[in-house]
């Protein structure tokens, strides 16, 4: 039965590695080397929850996609399908016939920039090569660099790393400054917890970014390039230094590009873990090999940047783009998007989704049209839909109420978010919004460089009331004093992280109030998250007395002899929840707020 | 689960290693953090004596360095547990309950957060997001990611590396982690 023109794929993106792909790979692997077929290696195509994903496309082109595929069911879907021609049924997430419950989260998307996510090799340049890559590049070298820029502009495309600069203009300036050497950087910093679209693009499709930067540096005038790349990202920075040397090899980098005349190099630099260092003026001084200090501005970075030379900073999604407007034209970009905010943009949908992982959609769709609604991209019970928090610490919480709210840079702005790079994150009853102001900026504090006061000691500050607000100790003047400092902390501060770091806070006050009140004047936590404010209690009655929860308790705070019902001392229970987990008859409940008058 | 990769420094000449880093990277303007990311690469972590080596040989001060290494969070000064053991605290993994399974993790080895177990076996640590927020909770082990973790899940996993570690050295001290894995 060899040389059955069967192709099959494995995604081997870092999050389907953690979901065991690479275990999934290495069973396939040997099964259909003896069908005579060589299983390609891809990367992310963003169906994260569904990991780990193998393609297998059929003689006739069509594709199956399959989900969550153990080694085990490895066998199975070779046998019955590569050799028996039937699909698995039972495994498929997508089909041809688009007959699955999956099938809505890749239909309603409109995938350009993650176009080839998933679909080709992200070791191989001919893979990319492929599928139309390193046309772009051919095209902008018979451009003048200003009709780059011109197609650039004409594309309405701005800055993805949150702020929402037009990158066009980021061009100009940097061209417009006189210099022997100027540079591009790769902002691949990606800091924001909850946000993972730059690193599935840089791990699956490292070319394209290789691609967009190539391209600025040629309009701006640049002839070197840095990547700045967080040290988390391990094989997204493996695929790149992998993508640089084949690119070279093949003349695509490096002297005398395609004989253009035109030189560009790049070279990759680590982040060591500094949130700050995705402010652009504090990643320059990390690549110069300093602390990751922001600095003030002006001059900026187009004047003065790296080593003191004009530098243009581009985020990983925007330089990302640049390949498609120019191959496909400005027009099939700008078409795409809303009035101020053009084209795609891609989300990292996470939290309490049942879909989680990445999608592509126009800009300017509601928030409501992408958790559930028409497109319904994260399969979600809107019933339990609270809040979706978007950019990250940096940004703000968007209350369901407000569902309807277009997600593009200005709508969001003039609510208190902000698009951020593009983390969505969904929460629902069971989070408490008290909890999430409080590790945003726990986290905003710990990242503070510290170089001005407002936000090294005014985000300390602001940490240690929510603190006393979670652990029940909170006064009512305390959510004034919040807002107060807050506004200070984002007036005083020189960089984006003080000046964004309040937001979680103030948008949760503004729409979660009464959550907090509870926290205050209750001393409840309605989402029975904050451990100050919760009890664990066994229901006497439910309790059959079975010792599970006795046996899991690290702290031995539950005692019970047996056939008689448990009981938890609440002065030894650290609320690790590990008892409720065990317990298979549900005896065991969280309440929270004061005790039932029943127990005095 | 691999450990993580340390030299020891017994068997080669850490100042050679140090002079070998210095000189494959000063050629490079800024190159500063890339040398001391191989150090750490290369020991496990950066000791103050390497600083010094590294300063003779730049003429970066050696306070200048000590501030480097002590901003960003990637370094460290101190020599780590033979298995690192990162949960992961982004906010994805936070609302699916990351501070249980720190908890429970520092709990089963006895380590706080960025600290190293009394037996030298475990380092814990707390890490901003990871990048697998969709298989929330995340934690690696060494080089291995874990998806979908709950706080049962890490207990084992401590117990069983604990385990293997003992299978292979032959401990029979008297342990008091007895209790079973689930």
């Amino acid at each position: 039965m060899g040389n059955l023109p069967y192709k099959v794929r494995v995604g081997l993106g870092t999050c389907g590695i953690a979901a065991g792909a690479q275990k999934t790979y290495n069973a396939i692997v040997p099964l259909l080397e003896a069908q005579g077929i060589t299983p390609e290696k891809v990367g992310c195509m963003g169906m994260c929850y569904n990991e780990p994903l193998v393609e297998v496309i059929a003689p006739d082109g069509q594709s199956y996609v399959y989900g969550s595929v153990t080694p085990d069911e490895v066998e199975t879907i070779i046998e019955q399908h590569i050799v028996g021609g039937t699909a698995v049924q039972d495994l498929l997430v997508l089909s041809p016939v688009g007959d699955t419950d999956d099938q809505p989260f890749m239909a309603k998307q409109h995938r350009m920039l993650l176009e080839h996510l998933g679909k080709i090799n992200p070791e191989s340049i001919d893979s990319y090569l492929e599928v139309g890559g390193y046309d772009a590049t051919k095209k902008a070298l018979s451009m003048t660099p200003e009709e780059v820029i011109a197609e650039v502009e004409q594309s309405g495309l701005r800055g993805r790393g949150g702020a929402g600069f037009p990158t066009h203009l980021k061009w100009k300036f940097t061209r417009q400054y006189e210099g022997e050497q100027k540079h591009i950087v790769c902002n691949a910093d990606e800091g924001d917890p909850g946000a993972f679209m730059d690193r599935s693009v840089l791990e699956s499709n490292p070319h394209g970014v290789l691609e967009g930067m190539l391209i600025a540096g040629y309009a701006i005038g640049a002839t070197e390039g840095y990547i700045y790349c967080r040290a988390e990202y391990p094989l997204a920075i493996r695929n790149l230094h992998l993508a640089i040397a084949q690119a070279t090899e093949r003349g695509f980098m490096g002297k005398n590009i395609l004989d253009s005349g035109f030189d560009f190099s790049i070279q990759i630099r680590e982040g060591a873990g500094a949130f700050v260092c995705g402010e652009e003026t504090a990643l320059l001084m990390s690549i110069e090999g300093k602390r990751g200090m922001p600095r003030f501005r002006p001059p900026f970075p187009a004047e003065k940047g790296l080593f003191d030379r004009p530098t243009c900073i581009n985020n990983v999604e925007t330089l990302a783009n640049i390949p498609c407007i120019i191959s496909k034209g400005s027009a099939a970009y700008n078409t795409l998007g809303t009035e101020t905010s053009k084209g795609t943009k891609v989300f990292a949908l996470a939290g309490k989704v049942n879909r989680g992982g990445l999608v592509e959609v126009p800009m300017g769709l509601t928030v409501n049209e992408i958790v559930f609604g028409d497109l319904d991209l994260c399969q979600y019970d809107h019933k339990l839909f609270k809040a979706v928090q978007t950019g990250g610490p940096s940004g703000g919480c968007i209350p369901a109420a407000l569902g309807d709210t277009p997600v593009d840079y200005d709508s969001l702005k003039a609510i208190g978010a902000i698009m951020g790079s593009g983390g969505m994150l969904i929460m629902d009853d069971e989070t408490c919004m008290v909890d999430v102001a409080r590790f945003f900026l726990s986290f905003t504090c710990e990242e503070s460089c510290g170089k001005c006061t407002f936000c090294r000691t005014g985000t300390k500050k602001m940490l240690e009331i929510l603190e006393r607000i979670t652990e029940g100790k909170g006064k009512e003047s305390d959510i004034d004093l919040l807002e107060e400092l807050g506004k200070k902390v984002i007036a005083g501060s020189l960089c984006g992280l003080g000046q964004t770091a309040p937001n979680p806070v103030l948008t949760t006050i503004k729409y979660f109030r009464d959550e907090y009140m509870a926290h205050v004047t209750d001393k409840c936590c309605p989402a029975k998250q904050c451990k100050a404010l919760i009890r664990y209690e066994i229901l006497p009655e439910a309790c059959v007395a079975c010792g599970l929860c006795k046996k899991q308790c690290p702290v031995n705070a539950i005692s019970g002899e047996r056939k008689t019902p448990h009981v938890i001392d609440p002065e030894a229970c650290i609320r690790c929840g590990l008892c409720v987990n065990s317990c298979k008859f549900n005896s065991i409940v969280v309440t929270t707020g004061a005790p039932e008058p029943a127990l005095q | 689960m691999k450990n993580t990769e340390k030299t020891n420094l017994a068997e080669r000449n850490p100042v050679e290693d140090i002079d070998q880093i210095v000189r494959r990277h000063n050629v490079n303007r800024g190159a500063t953090i890339p040398i001391l990311q191989d150090i750490q690469n290369t020991f496990g972590y950066v000791a103050t004596e390497a600083l010094t080596r590294v300063s003779d040989l730049t003429g970066i001060s050696e306070s200048e360095l000590y501030s480097i290494v002590t901003f960003y969070s990637q370094f460290r000064l101190q020599p780590s547990g033979k298995n690192i053991i990162r949960v992961c605290h982004g906010t994805a993994c936070h609302l699916a309950g990351a501070d249980k399974i720190t908890e429970s993790v520092m709990h089963e080895t006895g380590a706080k957060a960025g600290e190293t177990s009394e037996d030298g076996l475990f380092t814990v640590e707390k890490v901003a997001c990871l990048g697998c927020c969709s298989l929330a909770p995340v934690v690696t082990v060494n080089d291995e990611t874990l998806a979908r973790v709950t706080p049962d899940k890490a207990r084992a996993l401590v117990i069983e590396s604990r385990d293997a570690e003992k299978e292979k050295t032959g401990c029979k001290g008297e342990c008091q982690h007895g209790k079973p894995a689930v």
